[in-house]
């Protein structure tokens, strides 16, 4: 190994080099089995203050960071937007120096609007993650997925992975194209043409309307949540039709190969995207994932955690 | 990383070569195999990753002695330093490798030189992460004293008096690619 760490953010699967993402991966390596000792905790960021700051709201991705910090031994402050002066009209930037001036040495950011995680990185002596933007990136949610592959299958190059559902507004489909491409596998966006444009075949993906041709050529089926609670009447009619269409159903299941891996970044609306028998099948990851996100958490906050001291 | 992974400038006096490395990790065995009765429950973990091939090294040796298998193991110690953040470098995280449970164990912790002692203290910490082992010694194919901490060798395989600016350098066939050597580069 002789790629080194240089950066203090992490903002994007976009700006990175595959030899980086692979150097993630293998720190990953080494802190997931952190997880299996019995005293679960190392000192790496002993002394450093790491502000989980999600204007947006997540319970997974922040508790997921939260353990991370604290099994690096970071001391973790929680900001939520309904708490944050935000609401009180203090800019994004003004909260951000006020925590600074707390001596906080690493960020997590989960915003609304793309390019927030950045905006703060330049301006900011920190580090910053980006724990999700807008509809723009989701890095540690890709890495994890990129993990959760080389895990079970040890090679990304070369396999076919197939996203499925919402890609229009997803960070986790921009990221995960970003990072598969990089590393070499073939990627099919799926779903209706409302929410998987062809724009996106200049990323360098193959697109499909057609769920049904998909599925027995993919290595891996990378399955996105339908934000419902959003009912984006104007993007496909309804649930049943989504459902008759392009949900995982334990039919459509017969047509995976054997080793297929099954993927879902979570929270799963059964019945929806994927019926139940199939998210607790045999070809499922998707808790996999929970338990690999840690580890590429804390691989990602030690990194850049490190360099920013 | 370590002052034995700096390159070469200027003058360096060799001080052991292939030979005699071999023969004092021998040596080493044989003082392991009078100090452990029970080799059966003595771990070589070595530090990486010059540490790991000279416990792989002491394991063939004792085999050799004794016909009895040892095992050996990895810990990993970048996770555990206390100067992250204060170095240049970000050292590399690597996977732990220890078998377990450690109780009744005596893990015999391996690198090839013991300097300030403070690589050892992090060792430590981590073998205790993992559980309590019965004892924990430690071995090192070099000693070049200058401890900052209040840890000694159990095993030495060549005490070398050193000047803080002077540089130990290990070169070993399996991990740089180079014949075993040992020299000591004047500062």
């Amino acid at each position: 190994m002789t790629t080194r760490w240089t950066r203090k953010d992490l903002l994007g699967l976009r700006e990175l080099s595959a030899d980086e993402i692979n150097f993630i991966l293998d720190t990953a390596d080494a802190f997931k089995q952190v997880g299996t000792r019995e005293i679960k905790k190392v000192p790496s960021l002993r002394g450093k203050t790491l502000v989980n700051f999600f204007v947006e709201p997540s319970t997974r991705t922040r508790t997921s960071f939260e353990l991370a910090a604290l099994r690096l031994s970071a001391d973790v402050i929680n900001i939520s937007a309904t708490i944050s002066s935000l609401t009180k009209g203090e800019t994004l930037k003004d909260t951000a120096r006020n925590l600074e001036a707390l001596h906080a040495d690493i960020f997590v950011l989960r915003h609304g609007s793309a390019g927030a995680p950045q905006f703060l990185a330049n301006r900011l002596k920190a580090s910053v993650i980006n724990a999700g933007d807008g509809a723009h990136e989701h890095p540690t949610q890709a890495l994890l997925d990129l993990y959760t592959i080389r895990e079970k299958r040890r090679q990304i190059a070369g396999l076919h992975v197939a996203i499925v559902g919402d890609i229009l507004f997803s960070r986790v489909a921009r990221s995960n194209i970003f990072g598969l491409l990089k590393l070499g596998a073939r990627v099919t966006l799926v779903g209706p043409s409302t929410l998987v444009p062809r724009e996106f075949e200049k990323l360098g993906v193959e697109i499909s309307h057609k769920i049904d041709e998909v599925l027995p050529k993919a290595d891996v089926v990378n399955l996105l949540r339908i934000q419902h609670e959003r009912q984006r009447r104007e993007y496909f009619p309804g649930i049943g039709e989504y459902i008759r269409f392009f949900g995982l159903t334990k039919e459509r299941a017969k047509l995976l190969k054997a080793d297929c891996l099954i993927m879902h970044p979570g929270p799963i609306n059964r019945g929806v995207e994927i019926d139940s028998e199939v998210a607790d099948g045999l070809h499922s990851v998707i808790l996999n994932q929970v338990t690999n996100g840690l580890a590429v958490r804390m691989a990602v906050l030690y990194l850049c955690g490190g360099i920013s001291a | 990383m370590k002052q034995t992974k700096q390159k070469t400038s200027g003058a360096a006096v060799p001080i052991m070569d292939a030979e005699a490395i071999r023969g004092s990790l021998r040596r080493v065995a044989h003082e392991i195999i009078e100090r452990n009765p029970q080799l059966t429950h003595v771990v070589l973990a070595g530090i990486p990753s010059r540490g790991v091939e000279i416990a792989e090294r002491i394991a063939r040796f004792i085999h050799e002695i004794e016909k009895i298998n040892v095992e050996t193991g990895v810990i990993d110690v970048a996770m555990h330093r206390d100067d992250v953040g204060t170095r240049s470098e970000l050292p590399i995280v690597r996977e732990s490798k220890l078998p377990l449970p450690l109780e009744e164990r005596t893990i015999i912790v391996v690198d090839d030189v013991l300097y300030t002692g403070r690589t050892v203290r992090a060792a430590m910490d981590a073998i205790n992460s993992f559980g309590r082992p019965a004892r924990i010694q430690l071995a090192v194919l070099i000693d070049r004293g200058h401890r900052e901490l209040p840890i000694r060798p159990d095993y030495v395989g060549k005490n070398l008096p050193t000047a803080g600016g002077e540089k130990v350098q290990v070169r070993l066939e399996q991990t740089d690619g180079e014949p075993d050597e040992v020299r000591l580069e004047k500062s």
